[in-house]
């Protein structure tokens, strides 16, 4: 006779379903994918609707019509005969032009101030926290609005560059800053400049050669080898010398007034107040960011760790490099790249000066042109989605090999 | 010994010194600015590089901002003022204009006789939610919270009372449901205060409101969402998307790291989908998409349009920064709720929310103040919040050209809303931090 009785088996009620937590998750869901169809139903069947009520389609084919608009700053070749698919591309690649501009600047940017708002110096550390402060409590667009007036407004007209002695110079004689954008020399390619380009990339090759074989003898040996001479020396000197040999085959074309007629400057590049305005905002205001991730980062790591590197001899220098960076950096890095990838989307406020970005171009002129909205708008959100996916697939991938080296 | 006694002896002296003061360069100020300031060359060269700084960006700013003149009423009357004042050419800021427009600043177009209502709306709101900021205010005040969305909607946007009374009652029609219903399962509770409420707004609230109102004819001036502008605009935006996104978010999160593979699925698409966005993209659908997705015909306000983008907008945020929170607690925690026999929603609401959500605080405040921040945007979609409302005032003859009065008055603001929220937050933090221990 055994006591312990089969467990009773019951026939399968409806009412299980709802009680019972073995099933009760399946229903939910069914019931929540349901429903979400149901919306996505809805959605489109308005959609559908209200196309057809106005006379519209979904349809791509407009990105090949003539676009028929100027673009003030293009990376590639563009003239208003092109197609909406070009000039989305010309903004497109603006808008990674400054979001690029923008991350590196606004990293030297932030590293700095972080680390000197943990500076001694009262002075300093004062500064550092009301540029942070100033930077992370007010709107970003203001800052736009207000640095681009400033360039617009505090920068000498072009006329002023004229004559023996003229009221504004350029900075380092190279660079203008006037009301009407900033001239930057251009590079000029003549003769023999792609033999310069090959030297400078073997070099390059040699550089992290000799990197790593210095890396591998100290490993092995316990003898340090130079490392920033030998590469500087390396990157400096064969591409001085063919530099040299070649002729100057390398040349810059600095801008220079026109002394008369209409007062503009010849050669160079000119880079608009719009884009100069987007890129300067954006650094400041990524910036003090950055400060406070950095400043978080470096003070994460505890006290003993330093002291440690101390007590075995490293200098500050070392000590910072060696010990604390690589531990401060797997805390640095995550909100890193949220920030970069904050910066790019806020590009997207690049409207507020007109500099041409992809909001601009697609998601202004050609959508207002077109009136495709719907199209517009779609591709422009999938662009943005795309970069975003990128950059923080990518930056998830080193994140995992920082993150390899904890125990 | 003795010998020893003899000559230390010979040499002890038998007074007591004086007690000296510190050398001069060891003490007080000189020794701060030595320490502080001139510790080494790279400090030196910091310091006066900071210094340079300063007096590079203060030279001019200060002077002509202490000689602002307050009294003037067009661009104009400001320079013969300065004339008269400093002399011709002399810089000085013409702070007239924020005295003169300080109402388009502030309420937009807001009628003049009804300006009292938006400052009430904010003391309703901020009445409502001190007692859940601060934790040592009177529990009892925590009652006014539900009433309080009625009372800032009837407040802001006027009408007459008795639309918010109809629509609120259908709350406390649900409460009363549930109650009756509660014995016989949450769920029958749930579904039959969900029908009966629906049912309620759906038929009888309109009627109802309109009956009372003809019974009783109580109300304000209604007022057009197209005349709210300045930072009432920006405030109105920033505080209802903070509160919405605030409990959609946490429903968010909570999916996002749910067991249910189709729920979790679909939360984090929403959240990758809203985040990889930005904001303006989101306010141009708004603008010009969302008419397409519904029913032909509806067309409701653009404020409106644009507090449910910002608030569906924010809540992806805030549902990763509370992810965070979640993810950080302990999984014993976890675990004790399932020991104590308590269900999904008991073991969140009286274990773990609590926890997550304390160590989620500072993420929080700093998702607000990016939303606060974030409200300027609207003005790209021609909504008249500050930023707007300067380029329309620096558009008009009297205040042609004013570019920086009107700016560091609007980043001022700002800034004393943003610092203030990053202040509660800290404080919070450290109060919270005590109460650990």
């Amino acid at each position: 006779m055994t006591i312990a009785a089969e467990p009773p088996r019951r026939a399968f009620r409806p009412g299980q379903l709802l009680y019972d937590t073995r099933y009760r998750g399946i229903t939910i869901q069914v019931v929540a994918l349901i429903l979400l169809v149901a919306l996505i139903a809805f959605l489109v069947r308005n959609l559908v609707v209200n196309l057809h009520a106005l006379g519209k389609d979904f349809d791509f084919g407009f990105l090949g019509n003539r676009a028929g608009y100027d673009i003030g700053q293009t990376l590639i070749p563009y003239t208003n005969n092109d197609s909406h698919a070009r000039a989305a591309l010309v903004g497109i690649l603006n808008t990674l032009l400054v979001a690029g501009l923008g991350c590196v600047t606004a990293t030297v940017l932030g590293v700095l101030a972080g680390v000197l708002r943990l500076s001694k110096n009262w002075i300093v550390s004062r500064l550092m926290t009301v540029y942070v402060e100033a930077f992370r409590n007010v709107p970003l667009l203001l800052w736009i609005v207000l640095v681009y007036a400033v360039l617009s407004e505090a920068t000498p007209a072009p006329t002023a560059f004229r004559g023996e002695d003229a009221e504004a110079s350029k900075l380092f004689g190279l660079i203008a800053f006037t009301n009407r954008g900033t001239y930057i020399p251009s590079l000029v390619w003549g003769e023999g400049a792609s033999t310069l380009g090959v030297v400078l990339v073997l070099s390059i090759l040699a550089a992290l050669v000799w990197r790593a074989f210095a890396r591998r003898r100290q490993e092995a040996t316990g003898q340090p080898l130079p490392v920033l001479w030998v590469s500087l020396a390396l990157l400096v000197l064969p591409f001085a010398l063919t530099f040299l040999l070649l002729g100057a085959p390398l040349t810059l074309d600095v801008p220079t007034i026109r002394e008369t007629g209409i007062a503009r400057f010849n050669g160079g590049i000119n880079v608009l107040n719009s884009l100069v305005a987007l890129w300067i905002a954006l650094a400041l205001y990524t910036g003090a960011f950055i400060a406070e991730i950095v400043r978080g980062g470096i003070l994460a790591v505890s006290r003993g760790q330093s002291e440690a590197a101390f007590a075995l001899g490293l200098r500050p220098g070392r000590t910072m490099r060696l010990v604390i960076l690589p531990q401060a950096l797997r805390v640095i890095i995550p909100p890193l790249i949220s920030q970069y990838l904050n910066l790019t989307k806020n590009s997207s406020l690049a409207v507020a000066v007109g500099y041409a970005d992809v909001r601009a171009t697609l998601g202004g002129v050609t959508m207002n042109q077109t009136g495709r909205e719907l199209e517009s708008i779609l591709l422009l959100g999938l662009f943005y989605l795309v970069v975003s996916l990128i950059i923080s697939g990518v930056m998830n991938i080193y994140n995992r090999r920082i993150a390899l080296k904890e125990r | 010994m003795s010998d020893l006694d003899a000559q230390t002896i010979a040499y002890a002296r038998d007074t007591m010194l004086p007690p000296a003061p510190p050398p001069r360069r060891e003490a007080g100020a000189v020794r701060w600015v030595r320490e502080n300031l001139f510790s080494g060359p790279l400090n030196i060269i910091l310091t006066l590089l900071a210094l340079w700084l300063l007096w590079a960006a203060l030279r001019d700013v200060l002077p002509w901002a202490f000689r602002g003149i307050w009294r003037a009423d067009s661009v104009s009357e400001c320079r013969t003022i300065r004339n008269e004042l400093y002399g011709e050419g002399v810089s000085a800021a013409c702070w007239g204009v924020i005295r003169s427009r300080w109402q388009q600043l502030v309420f937009g177009f807001y009628p003049s006789s009804e300006l009292w209502r938006p400052p009430l709306a904010l003391i309703v709101f901020l009445l409502a939610i001190l007692p859940v900021l601060f934790a040592n205010l009177p529990r009892r005040l925590l009652w006014l919270a539900p009433a309080a969305p009625f009372a800032i909607v009837w407040l802001l946007w006027g009408g007459p009372i008795w639309g918010p009374v109809a629509a609120a009652l259908g709350f406390v029609l649900a409460w009363v449901v549930w109650k009756a219903l509660a014995s016989r399962g949450l769920l029958v509770a749930f579904l039959g205060a969900l029908v009966v409420s629906v049912l309620y707004w759906a038929f009888l609230a309109r009627p109802l409101a309109a009956a009372l109102t003809s019974i009783l004819p109580l109300g304000l001036t209604p007022v057009r969402s197209a005349d709210f502008g300045g930072f009432t605009l920006s405030i109105v935006i920033g505080l209802s998307g903070i509160s919405l996104s605030l409990p959609l978010g946490v429903l968010l999160a909570l999916a996002r790291r749910s067991e249910m593979f189709i729920i979790s699925k679909i939360a984090v698409i929403y959240i990758e989908v809203i985040r990889g966005v930005p904001l303006i993209v989101w306010l141009l659908v708004a603008q010009v998409l969302l008419n397409y997705f519904l029913p032909r015909g509806t067309n409701f306000d653009i404020l409106l349009r644009v507090i449910i983008m910002v608030t569906l907008f924010a809540a992806a945020y805030i549902a990763e920064v509370i992810r965070g929170g979640l993810a950080a607690l302990p999984r014993g925690q976890y675990e004790a709720a399932d020991a104590l026999g308590l269900g999904y929603w008991q073991a969140m609401q009286l274990i773990v929310l609590p926890q997550a959500l304390k160590i989620s605080i500072p993420g929080i405040v700093n998702s607000f103040i990016g939303l606060f921040k974030d409200t300027t945007l609207v003005s790209i979609i021609s909504l008249f919040d500050p930023m707007r409302m300067s380029s329309t005032i620096r558009a008009t003859t009297e205040w042609g050209g004013i570019y920086w009065e009107l700016y560091i008055f609007v980043a001022a603001v700002f800034f004393v809303f943003c610092f203030a929220m990053s202040r509660y937050s800290i404080w919070l933090e450290q109060r919270l931090e005590r109460s650990h221990r």
